[in-house]
């Protein structure tokens, strides 16, 4: 589920802006030790979460502006490095402000497994929670996309910006928001998640990988193909997990990933031709 | 209404425009002539801000359009159809339509400007749900056209609508141009390498030549000079 998350925002900055963040989990890691200090300032679980989102967005918001403007009209492998050192330099940001030892989260619902017929099943209220509000966001973000203006202006400028320009849209803003809103939907997968997976500067590395082979699973321009594709991870690598050994799982989702490159490299759930990446 | 004064435009070291000076009147289709390479379509994309000038001034409806973004330039009433069409190929038909007229913020004129486009273009109409990339050549010029129509400009450039038609669509496309100035008095800017066409529809004419302008005046006079025809235009 969380990789569900991750790869939306990831899928989403892809169609915004055509390019690849790298920095997307740390970016979330970084929103979610935000919640933390709210929590130990004596806030509770939701005004952490807002905190939180709101600064999300404003990160996204600046980081687009300050670091990504500049690298957009030049090669694709310039904009690669920027969000590369913003990796780094966001989770080195991350373990001088809040040292590098593990921390836990709270959780506002409870993690043991629901009763079903006596039973206790391997579904948690919390689970239930992390369920509904992926599906809420992506609801959200299809319905933005396929069904308003904004999000038509977004795709133009994703697909076609100067062709966009020349029909009045502001290209910038548009761009600017596609970040925002990415930063936003991370920092949520991260809080999701935050109480299951002990909170440290680089927590979010493996996540990144296991969302962006996702996201490529589902192809890189359809969310519900990243929806899909983060179920989809999620339940093979926990079968890797189980059987194999843990260390395997991100082998797992290598192997994942190169075969869907061949087979099928736009993806399970486009309808365009392949792009290069 | 639109001026231009002495516009410079290079790429780098490589000198597209050296000086080039023209005025359109309200309402006046005027053709922009000349083989590949004189200049032609760095002219528009200049003038739209798709390229910075190195000097000189456009100046529309006496605003100075020289050192403005193209999102503001449009914003002003300049509608740009580029070389090659621009048709967001992900998009469908009535997607790309409607991405014109966005910038407008009265919904209903927005709604109304799309059933006068497909009222114009009834081949877009048929096939407004499709994807863009659907489309063949002739179709996508429709598409390109009405899409910079729904912003209801005051001045349309054209950036070589012929560009790998079919001899009919192009008659078709030059006749559909034709009808939209004589029914709305819009002013077109008609960039073309098949100048046979674009005098058939303009009143008056431009050829450039190496980045300089040759000879301006009107469209029939052009048309009827032979050596001039053959110098410069081909025929």
């Amino acid at each position: 589920m969380v990789y569900a998350a991750m790869a939306m925002a990831l899928v989403l900055i892809w169609r915004a802006t055509r390019v690849v963040n790298f920095a997307q989990g740390a970016m979330a890691m970084f929103s979610t030790y935000v919640a933390v200090s709210v929590i130990d300032r004596g806030g509770n679980y939701w005004e952490a979460l807002v905190v939180a989102l709101v600064f999300g967005f404003a990160a996204g918001a600046v980081v687009e502006r300050v670091l990504v403007r500049p690298v957009e009209s030049k090669p694709p492998l310039n904009a690669v490095i920027v969000t590369l050192g913003l990796l780094i330099l966001v989770e080195s940001g991350a373990a001088m402000i809040w040292g590098d030892s593990l921390r836990s989260y709270p959780s506002r619902f409870s993690q043991t497994g629901l009763k079903l017929g006596g039973q206790r099943v391997a579904l948690s209220p919390f689970d239930l929670y992390i369920i509904g509000a992926v599906l809420v966001v992506m609801a959200g973000l299809v319905v933005l996309f396929r069904a308003t203006s904004l999000g038509l202006r977004m795709r133009a400028s994703a697909f076609e910006p100067e062709v966009a320009r020349l029909l009045g849209v502001r290209v910038g803003r548009m761009l600017t928001l596609g970040w925002a809103l990415a930063a936003v939907v991370g920092a949520l997968g991260g809080i999701l998640v935050a109480p299951k997976v002990f909170l440290d500067p680089n927590n979010m590395d493996d996540v990144l990988v296991y969302a962006f082979t996702a996201a490529i699973v589902g192809g890189l321009d359809s969310p519900v193909g990243a929806l899909v594709g983060g179920l989809g991870m999620g339940l093979s690598l926990s079968y890797v997990g189980g059987y194999l050994g843990y260390s395997l799982e991100t082998v797992g989702a290598f192997v994942i990933l190169i075969v869907v490159l061949m087979v099928r490299p736009e993806g399970l759930f486009t309808t365009t031709t392949p792009r290069r990446v | 209404m639109l001026e231009v004064s002495d516009l410079r435009v290079a790429y780098g070291a490589v000198s597209a425009l050296d000086g080039v000076s023209l005025s359109v009147q309200p309402g006046v289709t005027t053709a922009v002539l000349g083989a590949n390479g004189a200049g032609k379509t760095s002219l528009l994309r200049a003038m739209t801000g798709m390229v910075k000038a190195k000097s000189g001034r456009v100046v529309w409806k006496g605003t100075e359009l020289t050192r403005l973004a193209s999102e503001e330039i449009v914003r002003r009433g300049v509608a740009h159809v580029p070389e090659g069409r621009g048709v967001i190929q992900d998009l469908t038909v009535e997607d790309n339509l409607r991405l014109g007229g966005l910038w407008r913020s009265d919904r209903e004129d927005r709604r109304r400007a799309l059933e006068e486009m497909y009222e114009f273009f009834p081949a877009l109409k048929e096939r407004r749900r499709r994807s863009a990339y659907t489309l063949s050549g002739g179709e996508r010029q429709m598409l390109a056209v009405g899409r910079a129509l729904m912003a209801r400009p005051e001045l349309l450039l054209l950036d070589e609508p012929s560009l790998g038609l079919a001899p009919i669509i192009v008659a078709q496309i030059m006749e559909l141009v034709a009808r939209l100035s004589a029914d709305t008095g819009l002013t077109v800017l008609l960039v073309e390498q098949n100048a046979r066409a674009a005098l058939s529809i303009s009143k008056r004419a431009v050829v450039l030549s190496l980045g300089k302008v040759v000879v301006e005046g009107a469209a029939a006079d052009i048309a009827a000079d032979e050596e001039l025809r053959h110098h410069y235009l081909g025929f």
